[in-house]
């Protein structure tokens, strides 16, 4: 059968939608799909909102149609179709001294999706996103199949990178990877007591990767407080990784109640020692922590959560410091919290990097919690800063169009691309991306 | 040893892990199947996933004649000969009852086209002493069920077929493992009725790379199946005609 009709959600399972999904395993099975007009295509559906969402329409999942195609070990230059999992490329590779050059912080997104979302990684500041290593890709648009490279096609490609798909269904792309000296990471782990000495170690950083994690729950003297960590690649030998395991059931709502929270949080951040240390982990256990428990998502209950992520430039750290005081003050947040330093790197017109900190707290669906993200989402308005379509659920298109500056060129070459608008979606739509001002 | 594995319907997306899962053993592994373009994209993929040697060939379980060209594309690979069959067609039962003639069909794609082929690499196999035979039947097999009954037979044909060549086999140092997989996440179930526990693919694949190799006969694959099918199997004939399950 090829149309599955069901009700489906992003990661966040705050938003739904129900429709129709198609998951072809042949490309002769997605060229008849495709045969009567262009149906917007979706990964994994990690991104948390209602980008990989079309409420009473089609969509194409593509993870079915994930095949390595070729790679050169002389450039490091891979070939592969769209579906393929960061992962498995990551797990494929590592051992012959080659990674992604970006990975975002789950293993499960597709090529496609992270070219869809120009997704960034834990070394954005040096590597910059993950359409600044996409060579070229086959793009199937309204006018048939072509290749796309930054020099052939500038402006479509830059449509592309972090397109949100709606430009055409990508198929496959050709990425640069990067080379790494094996498949096990260095990694070591600081206690910062607090937000000022957390952003100056940020900023004076000098490792590959960098992120930190931050205790969203602790106020006054320990506002921002958190553990840097810090990795690189090496050659050597880990234990195998844990098996993972699976969340079974939607979790009852106290399971994320503030107290628990908190007393976890506290737990997080004591378990690196305060002098600071250096472990030895599998390159899966540094960059995609959480894929080790399948269906975390439903520790959040059937009402699933939102993730609230944001981009502000250097200079108005104090900004996002105000916004963190918010965030501790309501007690609302869940021990998911990420601080990041980004560079300038972006590779598409809608690419969320910019230069400056990167704050994202994951937040359990609830009234307070979503007039909260509000609020959020005003203060990154009047910082000149961006909320991250991977993320977000909740935003309106008014806010939006003052963060991308260049969604009128993205919109005209999306309109080239489909000029009959069949590949929008959900958030295109809740956004107004594709509609004039 | 070196190791040759020939997957039969190898676009299916069971035999898709399974031939990744042989190919990251470093095993070569000739993809035989009717879709010649996608198949040729599979066996780069398992080049570059560590296949010693991957080749895409044409099968078709209906075209005897092309056969033999399968063997002799097996015996000039050295080493161990091996291979695993994902094969079978499974049309709804309400075709097959306006239209008695796609039973051959389904027989032919389910049993007696992959058994042929077995039939004829079986020689080449105890002349070299080892190897391994994967015959995936169904669970369908196990009671016939006015849900599938057709198919179910083919199947219930094909498992014990593999019972004579594990009989045969092991003389000459062969294998013979029969796989019956449960519901399994693949384009034939997808948006059916009804489906529960479904496994993925790379499950399935994983359960069958461990059978072979710690030699199992038969294994129910999620293991859970084999005691949901003893109770089906032990459910008295009397009752059991009255049942839709
Ligand atoms: C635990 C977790 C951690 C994360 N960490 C990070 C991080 O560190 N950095 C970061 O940048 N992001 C991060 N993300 C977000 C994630 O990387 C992105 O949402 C990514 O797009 C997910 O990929 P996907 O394959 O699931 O795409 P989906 O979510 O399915 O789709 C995303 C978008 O891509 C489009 N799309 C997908 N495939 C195609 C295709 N073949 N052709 C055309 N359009 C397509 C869809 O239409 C949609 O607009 C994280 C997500 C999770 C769940």
């Amino acid at each position: 059968m090829s149309w599955k009709t069901t009700t489906y959600s992003g990661w966040g399972r705050a938003l739904t939608a129900t429709g129709e999904i198609a998951r072809p395993e042949r490309r002769r099975t997605l060229d008849a799909l495709l045969s009567d007009g262009l149906i917007p295509a979706c990964g994994m559906r990690r991104s948390y909102g209602d980008a990989a969402l079309n409420d009473g329409g089609r969509i194409i999942e593509m993870s079915r149609l994930d095949r390595m195609i070729a790679f050169d070990p002389a450039t490091g230059i891979l070939e592969v179709e769209a579906g393929a999992r960061i992962g498995e490329i990551a797990a494929a590779f590592a051992p012959r001294g080659w990674l992604p050059a970006v990975m975002p912080g789950t293993g499960f997104a597709t090529v496609g999706g992270c070219i869809a979302q120009d997704v960034h990684g834990k070394n954005h500041h040096l590597a910059g996103s993950f359409g600044q290593h996409v060579l070229s890709l086959r793009l199937r648009t309204a006018s048939g199949e072509r290749t796309v490279s930054p020099k052939s096609d500038k402006a479509l490609f830059r449509a592309t990178m972090g397109g949100l798909g709606q430009t055409g269904v990508i198929l496959s792309a050709r990425l640069q990877l990067l080379a790494c000296k094996g498949d096990v990471m260095v990694v070591t782990e600081r206690r910062m007591s607090g937000w000022e000495e957390f952003l100056s170690h940020l900023d004076g950083s000098t490792a590959t990767y960098t992120v930190g994690w931050i205790d969203a729950t602790a106020t006054g003297e320990g506002l921002g407080r958190g553990i840097l960590e810090e990795g690189e690649t090496g050659a050597g030998l880990t234990p195998r990784r844990v098996k993972t395991r699976a969340i079974p059931i939607n979790a009852p709502n106290f399971a994320l109640a503030a107290p628990v929270v908190r007393a976890f949080n506290n737990l997080y951040y004591s378990r690196v020692p305060a002098r600071g240390r250096t472990v030895v982990k599998p390159i899966g256990d540094f960059f995609f922590p959480l894929d080790k428990i399948h269906d975390w998502n439903r520790l959040y209950g059937k009402r699933g959560f939102h993730q609230f992520q944001c981009v502000v430039p250097i200079a108005e750290a104090p900004a996002l410091r105000s916004m963190l005081e918010a965030i501790a003050a309501s007690g609302l947040a869940s021990p998911l919290a990420v601080l990041k330093r980004m560079g300038p790197g972006r590779a598409g017109m809608l690419s969320f990097p910019m230069e400056g900190y990167t704050l994202a707290v994951d937040f359990p669906n609830r009234d307070a919690a979503r007039a909260l993200i509000s609020r959020l989402e005003a203060m990154t308005v009047a910082a000149g800063g961006r909320l991250y379509f991977a993320k977000d659920s909740l935003a309106r298109g008014a806010d939006v169009r003052a963060m991308y500056p260049e969604l009128d060129d993205w919109r005209a070459e999306v309109a080239k691309a489909d000029p009959e608008g069949r590949l929008q979606t959900d958030m295109v739509r809740r956004l107004k991306l594709r509609s004039e001002a | 040893m070196s190791e040759t594995w020939l997957i039969l319907g190898a676009t299916s997306s069971m035999a898709r892990a399974f031939a990744r899962r042989a190919a990251a053993s470093g095993a070569g592994v000739l993809l035989a199947g009717r879709d010649r373009d996608d198949l040729a994209v599979l066996a780069d993929d398992c080049r570059l996933r560590g296949a010693r040697m991957a080749e895409a060939i044409d099968f078709d379980a209906r075209e005897l004649a092309g056969f033999i060209h399968l063997i002799k594309r097996m015996a000039s690979e050295d080493g161990l000969l091996s291979a695993a069959v994902f094969v079978g067609s499974m049309p709804p039962q309400s075709e097959i009852d306006a239209d008695p003639s796609l039973i051959p069909g389904v027989v032919t794609d389910s049993f007696t086209g992959p058994a042929q082929v077995l039939q004829m690499l079986a020689p080449l196999m105890e002349a070299r002493r080892g190897g391994t035979v994967v015959g995936v039947g169904s669970v369908a097999g196990d009671r016939g069920r006015i849900g599938n009954y057709v198919y179910g037979a083919a199947k219930a044909g094909f498992a014990t077929y593999l019972s004579g060549l594990r009989n045969r086999l092991t003389r000459a140092g062969g294998h013979v493992v029969t796989v019956k997989p449960g519901f399994v996440d693949t384009s034939m179930t997808w948006g059916l009725p009804g489906m529960f526990l479904v496994a993925s693919p790379e499950k399935v694949a994983e359960d069958i790379w461990r059978a072979v190799d710690k030699k199992r006969n038969v294994i129910y694959t999620p293991f859970f199946w084999r005691y949901i099918m003893l109770i089906i199997r032990h459910i008295p004939e009397f009752i059991f005609k009255k049942m839709k399950i």
